[in-house]
């Protein structure tokens, strides 16, 4: 018997004293996985790179200094050359900079629209899932119409409308389209968490309303929409360099953005490709990495890939 | 008087299209203060329906709900939502069938124990935690310190029954419902369970239905037993007699197809010939009869009447003669 004993104080002491959430037994799969490893890992210079490219980009991203060069050659485009390892742009300003400046506007652009998607989708998402009846009925056929249009075209169509564009607009225009994808989904899982055990069960106990939807119906509804929204700012990145692109973007060039960088070499693309590929490969490894995120967190989130 | 008086619970549930189902068809029965009822039946007899109904719980849309269900004399069937929330949880607990899904994934065990405690008897978080730990030690989880930070899929299935038992309890409700409490756990487990609540009731002095269809579960714990089928009660009696001599035929068939550890050797199992679909409507019959080895040709015609034999209330036009075996074996 005393064998027994103190096996079992081990096996207590093996096992950990305190709770472990939904979130830390996802976060523990996560660590080994070297998918999510590798997207956090281009998320992670991403972010460092844009925070630090003030003090990381060589010159002044607004600058004409090549200026003379374009001019001698008569509109040539500045190669690369000592202190300007990937040459100038039309104007004459010092591509690295202007590129690694521009990794700023993207984590802008991507995180703001993200979170103002994610607030709106939330609420709307909560007010169809929690009250339902006609509620429901008005939010859903109002994220239907939204929904019936391509994501992109109603982006322009939302940018076009402000007469003078700017970061913000982008923005604006970016999230607005969010919010319906991000509703429905918060929507869905409500409207599964209403029928749940642990629900009815809450409400046999006499919890009040308010508190079924916000300690009980919300927490276990969210999963979903985080693993939404590490894809949203993706997306976000995508579309708002596809705004700038077509020139629906921020108009001052001083601050530049990948999207924006992309349009403006569009009449050169045939003899300098490769203004158009540093930017289009940015755009891309970024989002890659949001999207690598996002898929592992779906995975490790999956209730049914627990344990 | 008795605590809780059900009479003529009848519960229509009415979809779009479709003709009305009668799930409960007219129970009635009484809980006295301490005292456990058992309202037995397989699935689909109204059981858990019955339950949901003295609850409030069942959706306000698609079911009809007449009759009373009268507590302490209040009809819970006419009061307000506020009012009847107010009531659940403080005055009628209810432990559910899956401990794992009854519990909320996301917050640890603790936070679920508090959270009635604070609703119902206004406790501040710090006076509510000790009290759950106290509540936790009473249903006997062990170590209820740690465990109240835990999350559910951290305890065992027998664990979290417990603490679904704890939460029920932590406002001393006079009436507790317990809808098949041990069906999803092991037998060994189910033991335990049943124990631990037989104990709860009896300290607290809490009144319980119990809602299964295990005759174990019964005979275990039940004072007094309702048998449900097809949503009318077709045999009430109290324990002993119950057992000793099953009068209706559905409650000897049940009975009967308990397999037993004495039988010989090979010995088939005596089952209840057809299933639940097998049900004829009420009106203008037995629901029973095409499943019933004791069926008459008035069984087929005639609604049978509640007749009351020697506080042994029976729904059935030829009832079991006492003494008789296990009817015969049946094919399958």
């Amino acid at each position: 018997m005393a064998l027994g004993v103190t096996k079992k104080e081990k096996i207590d002491d093996l096992a950990e004293t305190a709770g472990v959430s939904l979130a830390a037994s996802a976060w523990k799969r996560l660590k080994r996985s070297p998918v999510f490893l590798t997207g956090a890992t281009i998320i992670g210079i991403f972010i460092a790179i844009s925070l630090l490219s003030p003090w990381l980009a060589p010159h002044d991203p607004a600058s004409p200094m090549l200026i003379d060069q374009v001019i001698k050659a008569r509109n040539e485009i500045p190669a690369a050359q000592p202190g300007h390892p990937l040459g100038g742009d039309l104007q004459g300003r010092d591509f690295l900079s202007r590129l690694l400046i521009g990794s700023q506007q993207t984590l802008i652009v991507g995180i703001g629209a993200t979170i103002i998607g994610l607030t709106g989708g939330l609420i709307l998402g909560t007010l169809a899932g929690a009250i339902g009846g006609w509620v429901d009925s008005v939010v859903m056929r109002i994220v239907d119409v939204m929904l019936s249009l391509p994501s992109l075209l109603l982006a322009f169509s939302i940018a076009a409308m402000f007469a003078r564009p700017s970061q913000f607009t982008v923005i604006l225009a970016v999230a607005i389209v969010q919010i319906p994808v991000f509703a429905r989904l918060l929507r869905g899982s409500m409207l599964a968490q209403r029928h749940s055990d642990h629900v009815l069960a809450a409400t046999a106990l006499g919890v009040k309303k308010g508190a079924i939807v916000f300690r009980h119906m919300l927490p276990n509804s969210l999963g979903p929409v985080i693993v939404q929204s590490t894809l949203v700012l993706a997306t976000a990145i995508i579309e708002a360099a596809a705004l700038s692109f077509l020139g629906l973007g921020n108009p001052d060039d001083r601050t530049p953005e990948w999207g924006q960088m992309l349009g403006d070499v569009q009449k050169v693309f045939d003899t300098h490709p490769h203004l158009a590929a540093w930017p289009a490969i940015c755009i891309i490894i970024v989002a890659l990495g949001f999207t690598l995120m996002g898929e592992t967190l779906r995975e490790a989130l999956d209730p049914k890939n627990r344990r | 008087m008795a605590l809780l008086e059900v009479r003529d619970l009848t519960v229509v549930f009415q979809r779009k299209g479709e003709e009305p189902f009668r799930a409960v068809d007219g129970v009635s029965f009484d809980v006295e203060p301490g005292q456990t009822v058992g309202l037995v039946g397989e699935s689909g007899c109204g059981k858990s329906v019955t339950s949901l109904a003295i609850m409030g719980l069942l959706p306000k849309r698609g079911a009809k709900i007449t009759g009373t269900v009268t507590y302490d004399g209040t009809d819970l069937l006419k009061l307000s939502d506020r009012e009847m929330r107010d009531r659940r949880g403080r005055d009628l607990g209810m432990v559910f069938q899956d401990p794992l899904s009854s519990l909320n994934p996301v917050i640890p065990i603790g936070l679920q124990v508090t959270e009635v405690l604070e609703r119902h008897r206004g406790l501040a978080r710090k006076e509510a935690m000790i009290e759950a730990k106290n509540l936790l030690d009473k249903v006997g989880i062990p170590d209820p310190n740690r465990r109240l930070k835990e999350y559910p899929h951290q305890l065992s299935g027998g664990m979290r029954q417990r603490a679904l038992i704890a939460i029920a309890l932590a406002c001393r409700p006079k009436l507790l419902i317990a809808d098949e409490p041990t069906t999803a756990l092991d037998v060994t487990i189910q033991a335990q369970i049943l124990s631990v609540m037989k104990e709860l009731v009896q300290d607290l002095g809490t009144a319980l239905v119990m809602i299964t269809h295990d005759l174990g579960v019964v005979a275990g714990l039940c004072d007094e037993v309702n048998v449900l089928y097809g949503g009318k009660v077709v045999e009430k009696a109290n324990r002993h007699p119950l057992f000793a001599e099953p009068r209706h035929p559905y409650t000897h068939g049940l009975l009967a197809s308990i397999p037993r550890l004495d039988a010989a050797p090979g010995e088939k199992l005596t089952p209840i010939r057809g299933s639940v679909a097998d049900n004829i409507p009420w009106a203008n019959a037995c629901a029973f009869a095409p499943r019933c080895p004791n069926a008459l040709d008035v069984c087929r015609e005639v609604t049978p009447a509640v007749e009351d034999q020697l506080g042994r209330l029976l729904r059935c036009h030829n009832p079991v003669v006492p003494g008789t075996p296990a009817a015969e074996e049946v094919p399958v």
